[in-house]
């Protein structure tokens, strides 16, 4: 199952090569990670998701809190998040199917944000099933490049992961 | 006031007295300041052996030890005595020096990223880009060392850096906000925990280095003596039980004594005090913890559950944990259990020395008998640690050994670093001659300081623990001969210490008092190369 964990850390240099590292050595498997600064100066967001088959979670929880620039960490089942991805894509365009594949960006949602005499880029925005899914469709016209920001993801309702005072 | 100097007085405010180093370009500035300090330096003869040193001096301390090179090669060389201390939870600051903070990543002499290097296995680490941190990083670096899970902690300084201005402010306090080690245990889970204790019929406490870590000695013994449960070790709690414990039943694991695997097999509790269950203490835990509850006290969260599930986790500082324990629980025995102790503290492997040479074993027994209480034994790596580890009886001695990362020329630059913290104490050294030969260069420093070291080294010309285990599972010797060494005698006489050999049991008695001689020697017992750590019918 894919688990969200949400990891709030110091923003010093070297941080991430210690969260990636600390997943390299001890073989847990990224899916995505995604980070950012948080409203909180001096604090990213760190957003990993992990495909948990080996049922690692908890030694990736107690790991990472070990850690002295994390701050604060949390799991999460897929069903108490919402999740956002960003998707850039290229795909191989024409006069004949720029019409159609401008059609198809806009039902899915998409935002077409480049055009050229050959190509069409276009920006989409969903969960990350919904953006493997777009990238299906686009197959169809020829990939000329893939680009994924990896899940951004936030508790529903008014939960937060907040600092400790 | 210079970074470089208040670097110094950050050490003074931290209580150090001692350093270990080895100096160089990067970290000049930083020497130049320490020459106006009283703080002594120990030169050792190669980094590595300064971070062997300072974790030697940690272990019988109490106090941080702290190591000190320089930039580039300096660092590198640091690596492995680092790791050691990271596997083994032993408390160091490294100080290391660093290029100019403006050239850094430009690949420059003697640059080397040693913060990301020794990532992997440092507790934490600073780069110090900005003068004013400088002091609030060495009070971090002391505190993140020694609290918690104990660890080292490496201060990266670069030469620029270090010869700027600063104010020097020692903080009182530290504020990390993301790092609160528990220490006293969950009282729900103390309560679980003594629960469990008092249903058992088969218990069993189980002490490792963390009863070292926190200071918990005495507290154990008394615990022991509340609630009269059997107790084994594992190596990194050689020493850890005080020796007026009745129901002891020594170290376990692949090297460990029969009767303590066979208790701990047959146990329904097993009490995990300070010990993460290592693969060499315990090779299969699935099977261990099968029919059986396991408390598992430890202070170090991800330690529990990461080897050997745990039915009752505490986390926690031991020797609060084992208060709290003792206070929840009634003096307790378990008559029928004891019985089945006594059968088991009986049963010692055949003995199987080689006939005609010196047996390691009663070498070792007859030595240690022989002991001052308090004495500190430093062992290195392979047959030498193994017939020691057997042997070891010394009423409140030390036994230091790389435990985790099994760090061949640990033992004799963690006996200098144990003979300067405590230098009433008689240490001795065990070592093998491929040991030996990898820290021999400290026989200078052990001469320049006046830090006298007694050095047992048990020769048979290989490498003997490679040899059995080639012997035993690929049926042929390669590379382990160790021809070419020197005389170890004239070696030693060579640097000013007094040396001899012995071939024979019948020498045994001149050796013990060559050993009671004031000042540093070194005793080179010759050993039969056939001379195994195991019988050979395990194998069979």
């Amino acid at each position: 199952m894919k688990q969200t964990i949400s990891v709030l850390v110091e923003n010093r240099a070297g941080v991430l090569s210690r969260i990636a590292g600390l997943f390299a050595r001890r073989g847990f498997n990224i899916e995505s990670l995604a980070v950012g600064p948080t409203a909180e100066a001096g604090v990213s967001c760190v957003t990993i998701v992990v495909d948990d088959r080996e049922n690692v979670m908890e030694q990736i929880n107690k790991q990472l809190n070990k850690l002295i620039d994390v701050i604060k960490l949390k799991e999460y089942a897929p069903e108490e998040i919402i999740s956002r991805e960003l998707l850039l894509i290229k795909v191989n365009a024409n006069a004949q199917n720029r019409g159609e594949i401008s059609e198809l960006a806009r039902l899915a949602g998409g935002k077409i944000c480049d055009i050229t005499r050959n190509s069409i880029t276009i920006e989409y925005c969903d969960t990350p099933d919904r953006v493997e899914n777009f990238i299906e469709l686009c197959r169809t016209y020829g990939l000329k490049r893939v680009v994924r920001t990896g899940a951004a993801a936030i508790e529903k309702g008014t939960g937060q992961l907040q600092l400790d005072e | 006031m210079k970074v470089c100097q208040a670097m110094v007085k950050c050490l003074e405010a931290a209580g150090v007295t001692e350093l270990f180093g080895y100096p160089g370009a990067a970290i000049c500035p930083f020497y130049d300041a320490l020459a106006d300090s009283g703080i002594r330096h120990i030169l050792v003869r190669t980094e590595q052996n300064a971070a062997h040193a300072a974790s030697g001096y940690s272990r019988v301390s109490g106090k941080c030890g702290v190591c000190v090179a320089t930039s580039g090669p300096g660092a590198t060389n640091l690596i492995s005595g680092i790791a050691a201390a990271y596997m083994d939870s032993i408390p160091m600051v490294i100080l290391t020096g660093q290029v100019d903070s403006r050239l850094l990543g430009r690949d420059v002499f003697q640059e080397a990223d040693i913060t990301g290097a020794v990532e992997p296995f440092i507790k934490h680490s600073f780069l110090v880009k900005d003068e004013a941190e400088i002091c609030r990083v060495f009070k971090e670096a002391f505190y993140l060392a020694s609290s918690g899970r104990p660890g080292p902690v490496l201060i990266d300084v670069p030469m620029d850096v270090q010869q700027r201005e600063t104010r020097f402010s020692w903080p009182e306090n530290v504020q990390i906000r993301s790092y609160k080690p528990s220490t006293k245990g969950h009282t729900g889970q103390i309560r679980r925990a003594a629960e469990a204790i008092r249903n058992a019929d088969r218990p069993i406490l189980c002490a490792g280095g963390g009863v070292f870590s926190s200071g918990a000695q005495e507290i154990l013994g008394e615990f022991l003596s509340k609630v009269r449960m059997p107790v084994v070790h594992t190596m990194m709690g050689i020493g850890a039980v005080p020796h007026t414990v009745p129901l002891q039943l020594g170290m376990i694991g692949v090297h460990g004594c029969r009767g303590a695997n066979l208790a701990i097999n047959r146990a329904d509790l097993l009490l995990l005090a300070g010990t993460r269950i290592a693969d060499r203490s315990v090779p299969n835990p699935a099977l261990l913890s099968q029919k059986k509850k396991v408390i598992h006290i430890d202070i170090d969260p991800a330690e529990i559950g990461k080897n050997i599930p745990a039915d009752i986790p505490v986390v926690g500082d031991l020797r609060l944990v084992l208060e709290q324990l003792g206070e929840e629980l009634s003096p307790q025995c378990f008559p029928d259990w004891e019985r089945e102790i006594h059968f088991y503290q009986n049963q010692a492997l055949p003995s199987v020395s080689v006939p005609g040479s010196i047996d390691p074993a009663t070498f070792l027994r007859q030595f240690f008998a022989g002991l001052k209480p308090g004495s500190i034994v430093t062992a290195d790596v392979g047959q030498n640690q193994i017939w020691a580890t057997r042997q070891f009886r010394v009423p409140l001695g030390r036994f230091l050994t790389s435990g985790g990362m099994g760090t061949m020329g640990y033992a004799i630059p963690a006996a200098v670093g144990a003979k300067t913290a405590c230098p009433e104490q008689p240490v001795y050294a065990i070592c093998g001659d491929g040991s030996f030969q990898m820290s021999l260069m400290e026989l200078a420093t052990i001469c320049q300081h006046h830090i006298p070291v007694k050095i047992l080294l048990f020769a048979n010309n290989r490498l003997g623990m490679v040899r059995e285990l080639q012997d035993n599972h690929y049926g042929r010797e390669i590379a382990v001969s160790l021809d070419g060494s020197p005389d170890f005698v004239r070696l030693a006489e060579a640097y000013g210490i007094p040396a001899m050999q012995i071939s024979k049991t019948e020498e045994f008695a001149a050796a013990f008092s060559f050993l009671k001689e004031e000042g540093s020697a070194l005793l080179e017992i010759r050993v039969d190369p056939a001379e195994p750590t195991l019988p050979q019918e395990l194998f069979e």
